[in-house]
């Protein structure tokens, strides 16, 4: 990478990513950076509190992304950040909690996790990259390998049927579920803005090239051709059918925004059963943290400003 | 140092464990005893037998499981004829007598046999014979004050069935205070 | 190190006839935990229940995860938001949660995580009592690190020993067990609540100065170090690989060595400021019974036996498990004839009594597979010979 390069990348998005940190580990080509970009300027965008963001990931290339962006970001372990994520956002729920993993993670190891926190309508945003493929350990199968597709332990061929995620998303009870390749920098950016104004379990899939490895086993050529096969396959259909959305080896890729409804979150819930049992004094951790620091800080000053007894 | 050591007993669904908690609270709480109380858990707990265990003591009980019962609390025929055996010499046996249909004379122990289902149905449901035959035992064992049980029941039974739970401790406590009075143990 | 009295939100004070499950969940809403995450299992499933109904009065929040993998990394995540959390589980929970127990060293979470002992291995005796994860607690996940494990004798205990492991996890910033059973956890006893002003609490030391200067880690061999919490704006960053002291992964041998250093030597260095043993006539004694958890209260019965005959034997009880009293051992082993352990398991701890004593006195393992505590008079015996 030349340096006037890396100065351009900096300037822009300063402040939002972690430019100490770089140059990252991703390889050339690798889609991972563009969802990256896209997410930094969603947050440059946003009118969000970025001391109130947090990033969780978990584990393989896409885990790498906590460690880029400048906000509170947690490194957890394989297929554990969207718990690690709930406990985050149920600690304190004046954050806004992301989490950037990618598809083994998320929904391999993962996967349980990810339904369950969509069943329940917790109030995070989950950025699944799907590159198709274990990159970090060099290109195994995933849950959403297009079936016939050439892995490294589908030598021969991946002979299982893949999970398609906005479908598994949707039936498992997300607010929000995106689709869209890393070709659509800006469908990708605004619906990121738009997870963040979302309340409850946002789920945006983002396809995304790995050169090194997806592409390579299966003699796809390099990133400009993946971005051209998205250009050519990919298929706008805001509110499509989930059940449509399966791809295929090569095929066609659905994208847009498939769901987006309204219903109560988790701590919705959970606060209003409580109400109901306990009364309208009913505070989860009683004050909230700032509001008991605003109150000290209150006093403090008040205690500065009294003339002495 | 003098233990006592207790087993309740019956069928699921009777309160037994209950009677066990109620009495383990009221000698520990309000009689200063040292009271320890365990419970069947699992499967077993779950169907037909019941048994909770209390070892009551001056001093902190060490062992906290009994290995001589010298009280059985036995509301079911299978309590009685598994646990009954191992009583103490002079052990104290309370069953219900309309649940219970004794296999002898039992000429080693103090045999009391109390109608608490009977009482219970008297007061509108089955359901308070636990607190019946808690009563008598109480009247007949004396490991434990009436006054201390009546304190500990409260926190066991819902508030709303409370009055009618304290009744049917009443009734048998008074039941067994009548029959120790006629030494009537058979 | 803050010390304040506890929120009196969260203390039922009073006496209670309580379960030793029970007691743990009391203790937790004492010391100021304020969130629980778990997933049902025999026979630490009361803890939870408590908690759960407990929860709204006090302002606090349980959720049941899916399970206990996610239930240990909703900790991690709850403790980095700013609130103090636990959890509790049995044996086959207990290897779920491994992993992460790793991922809370590693990133120096405080936490307190109960383990109610069952017997194993495998689903084993799931309703029937045991102590044979000792050694897991200590060394089951990957890698070299260190704990800190508490094993209580009594409902009381739970309660108090859980209220110690909050503090303890603050103070060292380390995952603290409570390693009951059991018998303890089912077994219902007096529990004396303290009212909120006589229980002392450590609170969390953040981080309060500028920005540039934030670290979330200090490798200096002991506890302490401030931590932060999400939405303080530090911008905290924390990873399970190898790092340095801003959070970043650094992957050398070099810092791999500063790390492990740290996380080892912050627990061995306060050895003796966080062990907990209670002694019983160890002077001049010929023999000595050393006994943790419910196992103790059996050993007692059998010192008495044998002090009726005329036998001079101590006993010493482990509060603390881990870290090993090391130097107690050491230097009782040269005073002593023999030290007899009985233990709910093949033989565990034994190990390290063997490893300290290293030859100067007999060891004597008084070993009991799962699902009963010891014949007091298996003890006995075992003190009679080890005498002679």
């Amino acid at each position: 990478m030349n340096q006037k390069a890396e100065v351009e990348i900096k300037a822009p998005l300063a402040g939002v990513l972690r430019s100490e940190r770089m140059p990252h580990i991703w390889c050339p080509g690798c889609g991972i950076g563009s969802v990256v970009t896209c997410f930094a300027e969603a947050t440059k965008r946003s009118k969000l509190d970025h001391d109130k963001l947090a990033v969780v990931s978990g584990i393989g290339c896409s885990g790498r992304v906590a460690g880029y962006v400048n906000f509170d970001s947690l490194h957890t372990t394989h297929g554990r950040a969207i718990p690690v994520a709930t406990g985050l956002k149920l600690a304190n729920p004046d954050l806004k909690v992301v989490v950037i993993s990618g598809d083994g993670d998320l929904t391999g190891i993962g996967g349980n996790h990810f339904i369950h926190a969509a069943r329940r309508n917790m109030d995070i945003v989950v950025i699944c990259i799907n590159n198709f493929t274990y990159g970090m350990t060099g290109g195994q199968v995933t849950p959403t390998t297009p079936t016939s597709a050439n892995a490294s332990t589908t030598p021969y061929g991946n002979y299982e049927y893949p999970f398609s995620l906005p479908f598994l998303a949707d039936a498992a009870g997300a607010t929000y579920v995106a689709r869209w390749t890393s070709l659509h920098s800006r469908n990708i950016t605004q619906s990121i803005e738009e997870a963040f104004q979302k309340r409850g379990f946002s789920f945006i899939e983002v396809i995304t090239p790995c050169t090194t490895l997806y592409l390579r086993r299966n003699r796809l050529g390099d990133g400009v051709d993946t971005l051209q096969y998205y250009q050519n396959n990919a298929v706008l259909k805001h509110g499509a059918d989930t059940r449509e959305t399966a791809i295929d080896f090569q095929g066609k890729i659905i994208i847009g925004k498939f769901v987006d409804r309204e219903k109560p979150t988790y701590l919705d819930s959970a606060n209003r059963c409580n109400t109901k049992f306990i009364g309208d004094d009913y505070q989860l951790y009683g004050k909230t943290p700032p509001e008991k620091e605003a109150e000290e800080a209150a006093k403090a000053a008040a205690a500065a400003g009294a003339p002495p007894a | 140092m003098s233990t006592t050591e207790i087993r309740f007993s019956g069928f699921g669904g009777q309160g037994i464990i209950r009677c066990a908690l109620i009495t383990g609270e009221a000698l520990a709480l309000h009689d200063d005893k040292f009271a320890t109380m365990t419970q069947s858990f699992g499967p077993e707990a779950r169907g037909s037998a019941c048994a909770a265990q209390l070892v009551v003591s001056d001093d902190r009980v060490l062992y906290p499981y009994i290995t001589s019962p010298s009280v059985l609390m036995a509301l079911s025929q299978e309590a009685y004829e598994k646990y009954y055996v191992e009583l103490c010499d002079k052990g104290i046996l309370i069953v219900d007598e309309d649940l219970v249909k004794l296999r002898g004379e039992h000429p080693n122990l103090v045999v009391w046999r109390v109608p608490a289902t009977r009482f219970a149905e008297g007061l509108g449901n089955r359901l308070f014979t636990n607190l019946v035959a808690l009563g008598f035992f109480t009247a007949v064992t004396g490991v434990v004050t009436a006054d201390a049980m009546k304190k500990a029941i409260p926190g066991w039974v819902p508030s709303r069935f409370l009055k009618i739970n304290i009744k049917a401790f009443e009734k048998g406590y008074d039941h067994g205070v009548q029959c120790m009075s006629g030494k009537s143990a058979s | 190190m803050n010390i304040v009295a506890a929120d009196p939100k969260g203390v039922d004070a009073g006496p209670h006839f309580m379960d030793g499950d029970h007691a743990i969940a009391e203790g937790a809403l004492a010391a100021g935990c304020r969130f629980f995450a778990g997933y049902p299992i025999t026979p630490s499933t009361e803890t939870a229940e408590r908690f759960a109904e407990r929860a709204p009065e006090v302002g606090a929040l349980f959720i049941q995860m899916e399970d206990e993998i996610a239930s240990i990394a909703a900790l991690i995540g709850g403790a980095w938001g700013g609130q103090k959390v636990m959890t509790v589980t049995s044996g086959p929970g207990f290897s779920l949660m491994l992993e992460n127990i790793g991922l809370a060293v590693m990133t120096e979470t405080p936490m307190v995580i109960a383990n109610v002992q069952r017997g194993g291995p495998s689903t084993g005796l799931p309703t029937l009592t045991a102590q044979q994860d000792m050694m897991q607690v200590r060394f089951g996940s990957h890698g070299d690190y260190n704990i800190i494990a508490l094993s209580p004798d009594s409902p009381q205990e739970c309660f108090d020993l859980t209220i110690e492991a909050f503090n303890l996890s603050e103070i060292y910033r380390v995952p603290v067990f409570i390693m009951t059973d059991e018998t303890v956890g089912h077994m219902h006893e007096k529990v004396v609540v303290p009212p909120a002003s006589e229980i002392k609490v450590v609170e969390r030391n953040l981080f309060k100065g500028p920005k540039e200067d934030f670290r979330p880690y200090g490798f200096d061999s002991q506890g302490g170090h401030p931590m932060t919490r999400a939405g303080d704006g530090y911008r905290f960053h924390i990873t399970g690989l190898t790092h340095n002291e801003r959070g970043y992964p650094v992957m050398t041998p070099e810092q791999n060595k500063i790390v492990l250093t740290h996380l080892i030597e912050k627990i061995n260095g306060n050895a003796d400021k966080i062990i907990r043993v209670e002694e019983d006539e160890l002077e001049g004694a010929e023999v000595v019974v050393m006994s943790y958890g419910i196992t103790s209260r059996i050993a007692v019965r059998a010192v008495q036996e044998a002090r009726k005959k005329g036998i001079k034997v101590g006993s010493l009880r482990l509060i603390t498990v881990w870290p090993f009293c090391e130097q107690k051992i050491r230097d009782l082993s040269s005073k002593v004839k023999a030290i007899v352990m009985p233990e709910i398991n093949y033989g565990q701890i034994v190990r390290e009594v063997e490893r300290c004593a290293a030859g100067r006195c007999k060891v004597v393992s008084v070993n009991h597979c799962g699902g009963a505590v010891h014949d007091p008079m298996v003890i006995l015996k075992a003190i009679e010979e080890a005498c002679q």
